[in-house]
């Protein structure tokens, strides 16, 4: 089934003087997509995310929101665009009220709507009781809890959100996950973060950013399937016998020595390598006292496309959509 | 159109709630007062210059506060668009459906209505003679129309300048330096060629200001002012986009 495509971002690059922060970056986001923006830091996360949101504008390519063309016709189409930045856009001399109401206004939304959309963006937020608070009072969790509501308050169809839940209690991070996943339906959200359970728990595709070049952008469904072929396991053993031995073990792939006494196991799934490691382990007293299955398969790719070298995006390039 | 008048109120709003804006008005009313009444005094003794009671009080009351407004003026515009940037509320503007011109006019809306409050304040001062005597009422109409264009132009310059700098600090001390040097350029003016001095003089933001504050209503004077201040306005968009291209 096609779906709209909310965001089109084509071979976007730019430069700051002779540094180039983003590189020939190319991807569409769809209605009902949660994109998590993944990369280390200064990777060109937040420079990517500023110009699909009109703050910067690309030293080249080009960039359509909802079908608008961000340089030719900008109004219509930030009108279609929610942004949380990195450090939330407060003034903190105004209540969150005022605040809220202003950026209605700065939307452009009607006169009859502004009351209605303040008060359903407190409470998708759960800003309710601090309204007639000065931002300037509030705390952390509160500010970016005003962060998120005036992203969402024209209840736009693309949400951009750097870092959303930076600087909140693991409580607030529940609800705000919960909140962007139920934006998620009827929107497409982008959001940028550096805790990757989080992108695993709410995103439906991963891009990753290194050096200013996109260097994967798949669906966790397939990033997952991908990876399920083998299952990594990290063992300890004070007495370890050959590699050769352990090789010679069903079900291993290969072995990878990582200290003395430390190992990377690559295990065919079928086979239940776990329980035959730790049975031939006690039977032959190898003395294992470390046994951890590297599941996380994102963070191994993350790792594995972010440290060293590697081909670019090629192969890692699939898209769900198509 | 309405966009950029919410922008006006915002700022407006933020203005009013800083004690720095209430701080300022009642400053600049105090000194004003103290010259005003120096010059009422001096009016009043019978040694006097001979001049008019227009010309010395009126005039001389406007013309302290245009050098006032000088001092105080960078103080007021300094935040108009560095504490944007150096809170990141810039990235909410730019990301919402307002244009660089839309938000440059709609800040400079906002700081012109809280100049004419104070143009306001000082005019009582002036009107308050009218009871006990009479005025040049058209001397006192183009010396505050002079005093608007001031204004305006210090507004104009002080909100390019603080489209430069992140630094609130920075923007208000080189806000000063430029408007001080357009006020006393003339000087320069003395010790140059004839024609070098014609131009520095024209230049002077202070040599127009004084024929409007003798009465003397010459549209050059106006379109002056009218120039420095669309001009510093236009520049601040174009930084504002240059800033969002290159920036």
């Amino acid at each position: 089934m096609p779906r709209e495509s909310l965001i089109e971002v084509e071979q976007v690059s730019r430069y700051y003087g002779a540094h180039l922060a983003a590189s020939n970056i190319s991807f569409t986001v769809h209605r009902g997509d949660i994109l998590g923006f993944l990369g280390p830091n200064g990777a060109g996360k937040t420079t990517t995310m500023e110009i699909i949101s009109g703050v910067l504008a690309p030293s080249s390519g080009n960039v359509r929101i909802a079908g608008h063309d961000m340089a030719a016709a900008a109004q219509q189409a930030k009108q279609h665009i929610g942004f949380l930045p990195e450090q939330p856009p407060l003034y903190p001399d105004l209540c969150v009220d005022e605040y809220l109401l202003y950026c209605a206004r700065l939307r452009r939304l009607k006169k009859s709507a502004l009351a209605v959309a303040v008060a359903e963006c407190k409470a998708r937020c759960g800003l309710e009781e601090v309204g007639s608070r000065l931002i300037g009072n509030l705390s952390r969790g509160y500010q970016q809890r005003t962060g998120i509501a005036q992203a969402i308050i024209h209840n736009p169809s693309v949400i951009i959100l750097d870092e959303p839940t930076s600087g909140l209690d693991p409580i607030q991070i529940r609800e705000i996950r919960a909140l962007i996943q139920e934006l998620g339906q009827g929107h497409s959200v982008i959001l940028s973060t550096h805790i990757l359970p989080e992108v695993q728990g709410i995103c439906n595709r991963v891009l990753i950013i290194h050096e200013g070049r996109l260097v994967l952008d798949q669906g966790l469904d397939l990033l997952h399937k991908g990876a399920d072929q083998t299952l990594r396991i990290r063992i300890g053993l004070h007495t370890p016998p050959d590699m050769a031995e352990l090789l010679a073990l069903d079900g291993i792939e290969s072995v990878e020595l990582m200290d003395d006494h430390r190992f990377m196991l690559a295990c065919n799934t079928q086979a239940d390598a776990t329980a035959m490691i730790v049975h031939a382990a006690v039977s032959r007293g190898w003395g294992l006292y470390e046994l951890v299955p590297e599941s996380d398969s994102l963070e191994a790719t993350f790792m594995r496309l972010t440290q060293g070298d590697f081909p670019v995006q090629g192969s890692a390039r699939e898209d769900i959509s198509s | 159109m309405s966009v950029i008048l919410h922008i006006s109120g915002n700022e407006l709003r933020r203005l009013f709630k800083s004690p720095l804006a209430w701080i300022i008005l009642a400053i600049v009313q105090f000194l004003a007062a103290i010259f005003f009444y120096l010059l009422l005094a001096q009016f009043m003794n019978p040694a006097g210059s001979g001049q008019g009671l227009t010309a010395t009080v009126v005039a001389g009351t406007l013309q302290i506060a245009g050098i006032i407004l000088l001092l105080v003026s960078p103080l007021l515009t300094m935040r108009l668009f560095s504490e944007e940037h150096r809170h990141g509320t810039i990235k909410l503007l730019m990301s919402s459906p307002v244009s660089s011109s839309e938000l440059v006019i709609g800040k400079y809306i906002g700081i012109t209505v809280f100049y004419l409050c104070m143009l306001g304040m000082i005019t009582l001062m002036p009107l308050s003679l009218l009871p006990g005597t009479e005025l040049d009422l058209g001397q006192l109409g183009s010396g505050l129309l002079g005093l608007f264009l001031l204004m305006s132009a210090f507004a104009a310059i002080g909100l390019f300048i603080s489209t430069l700098t992140d630094q609130a600090g920075v923007a208000a001390v080189s806000t000063f330096a430029v408007l001080f040097v357009l006020w006393i350029i003339n000087v320069a003016g003395n010790s140059a060629s004839e024609r070098m001095a014609q131009v520095f003089s024209w230049l002077s933001l202070l040599r127009h200001y004084d024929n409007l504050l003798n009465g003397m209503f010459n549209s050059v004077d106006v379109i002056y002012y009218l120039l420095i201040t669309a001009g510093f306005i236009i520049l601040s968009i174009w930084r504002l986009d240059a800033r969002r291209r290159h920036g």
